[in-house]
């Protein structure tokens, strides 16, 4: 049997970027086979030439071992390959089968399309009502109408760009689910990810990439998550520094019985939640996504207004009333979740998106006027201690990929060293090289004497990274100790907590 | 009220809602592919000496429609190709529109004021509405039934026909209707295109449908209220129906204040005047505190469309 998609020598050069040098490896059909790098590698580039997007300088796609070429994205669906990207293009105010009907080449008469879709969801446990408004759904959700238009086409190789990078674990669950359904009817997936332990997991076949070249193919499940990573960032991984010994101070921040109000339909508020960090201390929230994790990065940074002026004390200064800017002003700084449009202003350049938060801590404004010297001064600086790939302080914060967005980001707020962070999903989506650089910035702003929360859903990172743990459930939580008291299980344990659902 | 009185009310209150519900009709067209064209009033006024001026020289109501929707089309042509071909703003360019509008009609009408010309008459016999019960039904000119006509119509195309759909996707979202391969640009010229006819339309109901001469301006403002109206019905034709219809009584109730005696006149005229405008203003605060109504508008609306690579 002849491989499903092959590629020879695949060679892209941009501008400056050779972004795919001589790549060459095959997909067998129904095999799971994982395109591993960091961001950068490539990896989009690659995929782009297989689906048509883009044209492949020199070198040769075979298709079930003929020769094909891809002129453009039609070209590759009558081929069969089908393909689930990262961000969705969707139309929030039509519904399932509208959108499903839009991006269809045949036009196909509605009744009969809503018959296939139903056949399509019923086949692989998508579950979704055609009739239901885009804006209504979860991710998740809106994820699987992407699948389901992909597999109308009957596709025999499906590429799935990073598709976890927005879903919860239970999604993720029921994604594999359906990936191996569909790899063991003979469909091939080429499955795009840094998320190693998910590729040991699902797939078959790693290829990895790095700076455009292809470095090696190996079987991921007889590697190690850490020999993968390896090869994919070209050195030895560091391990992140905790200084031997380290005594942690005074209280820096004490919560005592902080609630918060529902504020919307899908809000999960927070319920006489109390805990204490003291100076250089790093406490580790962990719990399933929408437990009430927003609601406690609102309440804590000020944006969600408190009413009790004693439920929020930062060296013993209670702050609780306060709004945001105030409690900047009085060292507490927070990193919301999501980076563009809320952490940071997609249209802003760098050096404006400085002035937001560090304005008062280092004066930036004077007399009403923004000291547009000193803001360069301290976005160069992020940019540099933090390895941003950003053209400079005059870049638009939107220009920035994910991962060197999150680096600006948490840069901008250590570099003000501030009395408590709070942080939350500091590394979401972003490669391991850049990951393990702000977990260890993050280390060395507690080892200067800062306190630190960092909200997370990623295990691994909070085991690295924290000294005492707490586990949210239902807008709880848990009292806080020391990690090492703690099993996985009886911290997935408390994760599921309710729910009853088994840990990631 | 006796019965001749009450029909004769409704007569008027169709007539009057006519012109508002046509124009609104086209501006929800428009508005449904991302643009918002603020220039209807002008565009109505265009179609409005147009129709005026051909139903004066030739006697022919139906070619002075036509022509009349020709000139809003060709006026809005003016409006698609700053804000569509060269992406100007489109709220500044629309009220540009309606400035231009206002001062080519007077232009072009003059020397045409205070000569009559002779209204469009009813589409039926006058053996079918004989009873005044059956003039409510049948005693009215072409342009009622082509205004409800066309609601059906409209709604069908937005909700049932694809390129109805490609349309709402054009609205919803620019750029991925863009990159599934949809021409966003095409497709709202044609939108602007239709909303300039149907104003033009709109226009030419005041000489051929209300007062049978032209005088400037002489569309009063009806332009922006099938603005308002558009947002009024959440951008849904059938409410567009009944919104313009709930005008078209507030409108003809300030005329029988106006002409004295009933109980109606209890009411000064000037707030039975001000009463569609201040009907807009409460009626948007109301949608604007139920979020879920207006989450139906566009979500690109008024935004320009600059393809990214």
């Amino acid at each position: 049997m002849p491989n499903r998609l092959e590629l020879r020598g695949i060679t892209k050069q941009f501008p400056g970027v050779l972004a795919n040098d001589h790549v060459s490896f095959a997909v067998k059909p129904g095999e799971i086979h994982a395109l591993l790098g960091e961001n950068g590698a490539g990896k989009s580039t690659l995929v782009k030439m297989i689906y048509g997007i883009m044209q492949p300088d020199s070198g040769e796609i075979r298709w079930n071992g003929e020769p094909v070429l891809v002129p453009n994205p039609k070209a590759a669906r009558r081929l069969g390959i089908g393909m689930v990207f990262q961000h969705f293009s969707l139309f929030e105010a039509l519904t399932v089968l509208e959108n499903i009907a839009l991006g269809m080449d045949a036009k196909i008469p509605s009744r009969e399309l809503e018959a296939r879709i139903r056949e399509v969801m019923q086949t692989y446990g998508l579950l979704l009502d055609p009739h239901r408004t885009v804006a209504t759904l979860s991710v998740g959700e809106r994820q699987r109408i992407e699948i389901v238009r992909a597999l109308l086409l009957n596709p025999k190789l499906l590429i799935m760009d990073e598709p976890t990078s927005v879903l919860t674990p239970q999604e993720v669950d029921q994604l594999f689910t359906v990936l191996r359904q569909l790899a063991s009817e003979g469909c091939s997936i080429l499955y795009i990810s840094h998320k190693l332990h998910e590729i040991k997991a699902l797939c078959d076949t790693a290829t990895i990439l790095r700076g455009g070249k292809l470095v090696d193919t190996c079987d991921p499940k007889a590697e190690t998550s850490r020999s993968m990573a390896e090869k994919m960032i070209g050195t030895g991984l560091k391990d992140i520094i905790k200084p031997e010994g380290r005594r942690f101070g005074e209280p820096k921040l004490v919560v005592n019985g902080l609630t918060t109000r529902k504020t919307g339909d899908f809000d999960v508020p927070v319920t006489d939640v109390s805990f204490t960090v003291r100076s250089g201390e790093i406490l580790g929230i962990a719990g399933v996504a929408g437990n009430g994790q927003n609601a406690l990065l609102d309440a804590l940074s000020g944006e969600l207004k408190g009413e009790e002026r004693e439920a929020i004390s930062i060296d013993g200064r209670a702050i609780g009333l306060m709004d945001t800017t105030e409690r900047r002003r009085h060292g507490l700084c927070a990193v919301p979740e999501e980076r563009n449009g809320h952490a940071a202003v997609g249209d802003f350049s760098l050096s404006d998106n400085s002035v937001l938060t560090a304005r008062d801590r280092l004066g930036m404004v004077m007399l009403g006027l923004i000291n547009s010297g000193a803001a360069n001064t301290y976005t160069g600086k992020v940019i540099a201690d933090f390895a941003v790939k950003a053209l400079g302080p005059a870049a638009t914060a939107g220009s920035l990929s994910g991962g060197n967005l999150q680096k600006y980001i948490m840069g901008r707020e250590i570099l003000q060293k501030p009395t408590v962070l709070v942080v939350s999903q500091p590394t979401w989506g972003v490669d391991a090289g850049a990951a393990a650089a702000i977990h260890q910035a993050l280390v060395n702003l507690a080892t200067a004497g800062s306190a630190i929360v960092v909200i997370s859903q990623d295990l691994d990172e909070l085991r690295a990274l924290s000294d005492t743990l707490a586990v949210i459930n239902m807008g709880r939580l848990s009292a806080s100790r020391p990690l090492g008291d703690f099993s996985v299980e009886e911290i997935g344990l408390l994760m599921g907590g309710v729910h009853g659902e088994e840990a990631a | 009220m006796t019965l001749e009185l009450t029909i004769a009310i409704i007569i008027t209150v169709v007539g009057a809602s006519t012109p508002i519900l046509i124009a609104a009709l086209g501006e929800l067209v428009v508005e449904k592919s991302g643009v918002l064209n603020l220039g209807v009033e002008g565009m109505m006024l265009v179609g409005a000496i147009t129709g005026f001026v051909v139903v004066f020289t030739t006697g022919n109501h139906y070619l002075a429609i036509l022509l009349a929707a020709g000139a809003g089309l060709a006026t809005s042509m003016i409006f698609a190709f700053l804000t569509l071909s060269l992406s100007a703003n489109q709220t500044a360019t629309g009220l540009a529109l309606t400035i231009f509008g206002t001062g080519f009609s007077a232009l072009a009408g003059q020397g045409y004021s205070a000569r009559p010309v002779t209204l469009l008459g009813p589409l039926f016999p006058s053996e079918l509405a004989t009873h005044p019960i059956w003039r409510v039904l049948f005693g009215y000119s072409a342009l009622v039934y082509f205004s409800l006509a066309m609601v059906f119509a409209v709604w069908w195309f937005l909700k049932k026909s694809r390129a109805g759909l490609i349309l709402r996707a054009v609205g919803e979202n620019d750029h991925s209707a863009h990159s599934i391969g949809y021409s966003v640009v095409a497709v709202r010229y044609g939108a602007v295109a239709f909303g300039g006819a149907m104003a033009g339309i709109a226009g030419a109901c005041f000489p051929l449908l209300l007062t049978p001469q032209w005088a400037e301006r002489m569309t009063a403002g009806r332009g922006w209220i099938a603005v308002a109206l558009v947002v009024f019905a959440s951008w849904k034709p059938f409410r567009l129906l009944a919104g313009a219809y709930l005008f078209g009584l507030v409108m003809t109730m300030e005329l029988y204040a106006k002409a004295g005696g009933g109980p109606l006149s209890a009411i000064p005229a000037e707030l039975w005047a001000a009463m569609p405008y201040l009907a807009t203003v409460i009626v948007l605060v109301l949608i604007s505190i139920r979020r879920d109504a207006s989450s139906n508008a566009p979500a690109c609306l008024g935004r320009p469309f600059l393809p990214s690579n």
